[in-house]
């Protein structure tokens, strides 16, 4: 049977409403597919590699490490395709409206709170932006990170909320997290409005991409890119999948969006030159 | 087209992007909005939202939001579920699902699969001024009755009283539950039967709560719950259509009920019981006068319905073949209700009083069932089918 693998990451059970759904959808348009979930990204990623599975569902860190590991293993990757809101994000570093700090220098001898130890958005990329400016964590800055649903790359938001109350109950000088985020915790409650400044931003980024893996057939995975990039907003059947998924409408796969991450990968040492998991403390 | 909007220092952690959402609103995939404000995140905000929103974001100074497409995608397809005002349709559409009557119905989600989603199967005309009478008439059993108006009864009297009470609460209990059940299977485009029939199990359940009380008022027990009683009641919790449901329970039952309200009413020994009776009196002429409608609508509809409904009442009569009827305690107790007192000649008057109800409870079924389509010979033959336990 010629069909294409996908593997996703079982971040929550809403994942399996979505690929169930895009599943029907894409056999109904004469592709076959199959999918498989994953615990986490590290397994997914080496599967991909090793071509147990024809497509992966990466994070922006999963995307790093699979580079790294296909890399070293010599086969090739393809990006297919990555959401409309996976184009362009940027974390920030954000303080108490009363804090004292203006920029980032002004954290030195402080407490910064992050997501979890393998978040790209809450973690790795905004302490390489303290990073950047001369701040090392666990130096300069202590970390007290908040480490839920490690394993997931950060798509838990537990993590991140966490981190938002420390700095709203006075535990923490700053706290990272997505710009997204900043917005849904006002909504929540959990940062009111006027009661936060930012005070660093990365330059923007892009997130979550599609891959294909070594072993994947290219004409179906053409074929595969072709029906996500034809997914319309305005199908009644798609468009719950796709608000459950987070995006008006898939795009061809770019790579200009990761070179900030690779960099934080490098300056942790977080994966080695081959993709094996390397130091993970951040200073914490 | 570009258009510009000013938030001054509010941020979109603070509600500025409804500001922003407003000026694109009237705007066509494409249009831009430039976002003038002061907020000292403003941009890094509006870049998020616009992420999230579909829509597209320069980061220049001041920053421009170009409207994306989803927001008109979302209402491709969509359709009205009827117009608000007015009748409702003559068929309601399962993809509505619970959405309001006239609501702008988004496609795609679940159909709703509710049973009766033709008008002719659930409606009458008179629904709408019945829900608005039902709701403006709903009393409290606590201040409605005056508990306190109780008076000591001869033994005999009271335990009448207390069995007739019991029969009630047998009764009311079905009618509680059928109207309950049905309730739950109309498609909401009928919105006015499905809050009749909400007003009607609440009447219900208050009849069980003051005739419960009543019963127990002179502080003994409640009296018996006879086989033949429950058999009967219970024919009719078993009938799944909705009319003939109503038909059984509204017409021929809770229309039988009426006289024997107005007979507990009359000959009522003491102003509590007087004064229970007397409020279920007027709710139960609501149900009836909505079954009586309704049946007729859709006799109107379909003339075969009659055949439907006359298989029903002979269905219910055979299957009550082998029951005794109304228990000769209650019957006994109406007896003793309108004679007043144990004297021969009051017996005698009682008597002849309840073969009066009987003769009235027959009249109102006979008149009911012409009214809803039957010639008057068959509507006296249906007449006396009915079960002899009155509900």
């Amino acid at each position: 049977m010629s069909e294409l693998l996908l593997g996703a990451v079982a971040y929550d059970p809403k994942v399996v409403t979505i690929w169930d759904g895009f599943q029907t959808w894409l056999r109904d348009q004469d592709l076959g597919f199959d999918y498989v979930l994953y615990s986490n990204y590290d397994r997914q990623v080496e599967q991909l590699v090793g071509g147990q599975i024809d497509l992966a569902w990466n994070s922006p860190l999963a995307w790093v490490r699979a580079s790294l590991l296909a890399g070293a293993a010599g086969v090739g990757l393809s990006p297919i395709v990555m959401r409309d809101t996976d184009c362009d994000l940027r974390s920030v570093v954000v303080v108490r409206d009363d804090s004292p700090a203006q920029t980032v220098q002004d954290l030195r001898g402080k407490v910064v709170a992050t997501g979890a130890l393998d978040s790209p958005q809450a973690t790795l990329l905004p302490l390489s932006l303290l990073h950047a400016a001369g701040i090392q964590a666990g130096r300069d800055v202590q970390v007290r990170r908040f480490d839920i649903g490690v394993g997931l790359h950060g798509d838990h938001i537990g993590g991140e909320r966490a981190a938002a109350r420390a700095l709203a109950a006075g535990e923490v000088d700053a706290a990272c997290m997505i710009d997204s985020n900043l917005l849904l915790f006002a909504r929540e409650g959990v940062l009111p409005a006027g009661q936060t400044r930012i005070i660093a931003q990365t330059q923007p980024y892009d997130h979550c991409t599609m891959t294909a893996g070594p072993a994947a057939d290219l004409d179906l995975v053409a074929r595969f890119q072709q029906l996500l990039l034809g997914m319309s907003y305005a199908d009644p059947q798609l468009r719950p999948l796709l608000e459950l998924e987070g995006l008006k409408e898939w795009r061809p796969a770019r790579l200009s969006g990761y070179g900030q991450l690779e960099r934080a990968v490098e300056e942790t040492g977080f994966y080695d030159a081959a993709g094996n998991p390397g130091a993970r403390d951040h200073g914490a | 087209m570009r258009a510009t909007t000013e938030l001054d220092r509010l941020g979109l952690d603070g509600g500025g992007h409804l500001i922003v959402a407003r000026a694109l609103a009237p705007l066509r995939p494409g249009d831009q909005v430039v976002v003038a404000g002061t907020h000292p995140a403003l941009r890094v905000q509006l870049m998020a939202w616009c992420r999230t929103q579909g829509h597209g974001y320069t980061d220049s100074d001041p920053p421009v939001v170009t409207k994306g497409p989803a927001g008109g995608q979302r209402w491709h397809g969509a359709i009205r579920a009827g117009a608000g005002e007015g009748p409702p349709l003559a068929q309601a559409d399962q993809r509505w699902g619970l959405a309001a009557r006239g609501a702008l119905v988004e496609a795609g989600g679940p159909a709703l699969g509710a049973q009766w989603a033709d008008r002719d199967h659930v409606w009458a005309d008179i629904a709408p001024r019945l829900y608005a009478a039902a709701a403006a008439a709903q009393w409290d059993p606590a201040t409605a009755v005056d508990w306190s108006s109780a008076t000591a009864l001869p033994a005999d009297v009271e335990q009448a009283v207390v069995t007739v009470m019991t029969y009630l609460v047998e009764n009311e209990q079905a009618a509680l539950i059928i109207p309950a059940r049905l309730l739950g299977q109309i498609h909401p485009h009928f919105r006015e039967v499905m809050q009749l029939l909400a007003a009607q199990a609440a009447d219900e359940a208050r009849h069980v709560e003051v005739f419960s009380r009543r019963g127990m008022l002179s502080g003994g027990p409640l009296g018996t719950s006879a086989v033949s009683g429950r058999a009967s009641l219970q024919t009719l919790l078993t009938e799944s259509d909705f009319t003939t449901a109503g038909f059984l329970l509204s017409v021929l039952g809770e229309g039988t009920f009426l006289d024997l309200l107005r007979f507990l009413h009359t000959h009522a020994p003491d102003p509590v019981t007087a004064a229970v009776t007397r409020l279920a009196l007027r709710d139960e002429a609501r149900h009836v006068a909505f079954g009586v409608a309704h049946t007729a609508h859709a006799v109107h509809a379909d003339r075969s319905y009659l055949g439907r409904l006359r298989q029903a009442v002979e269905r219910r009569h055979t299957a009550l073949l082998s029951t005794a009827g109304l228990g000769s305690d209650v019957f006994d107790a109406l007896v003793l209700l309108a004679a007043g007192s144990w004297e021969p000649s009051a017996i005698s008057r009682g008597w002849q009083a309840v073969q009066d109800l009987q003769r009235a409870m027959d009249e109102g079924r006979r008149r009911r069932l012409a009214y809803i389509g039957f010639p008057a010979d068959e509507a006296a033959v249906l007449s006396a089918l009915h079960t002899r336990n009155f509900m």
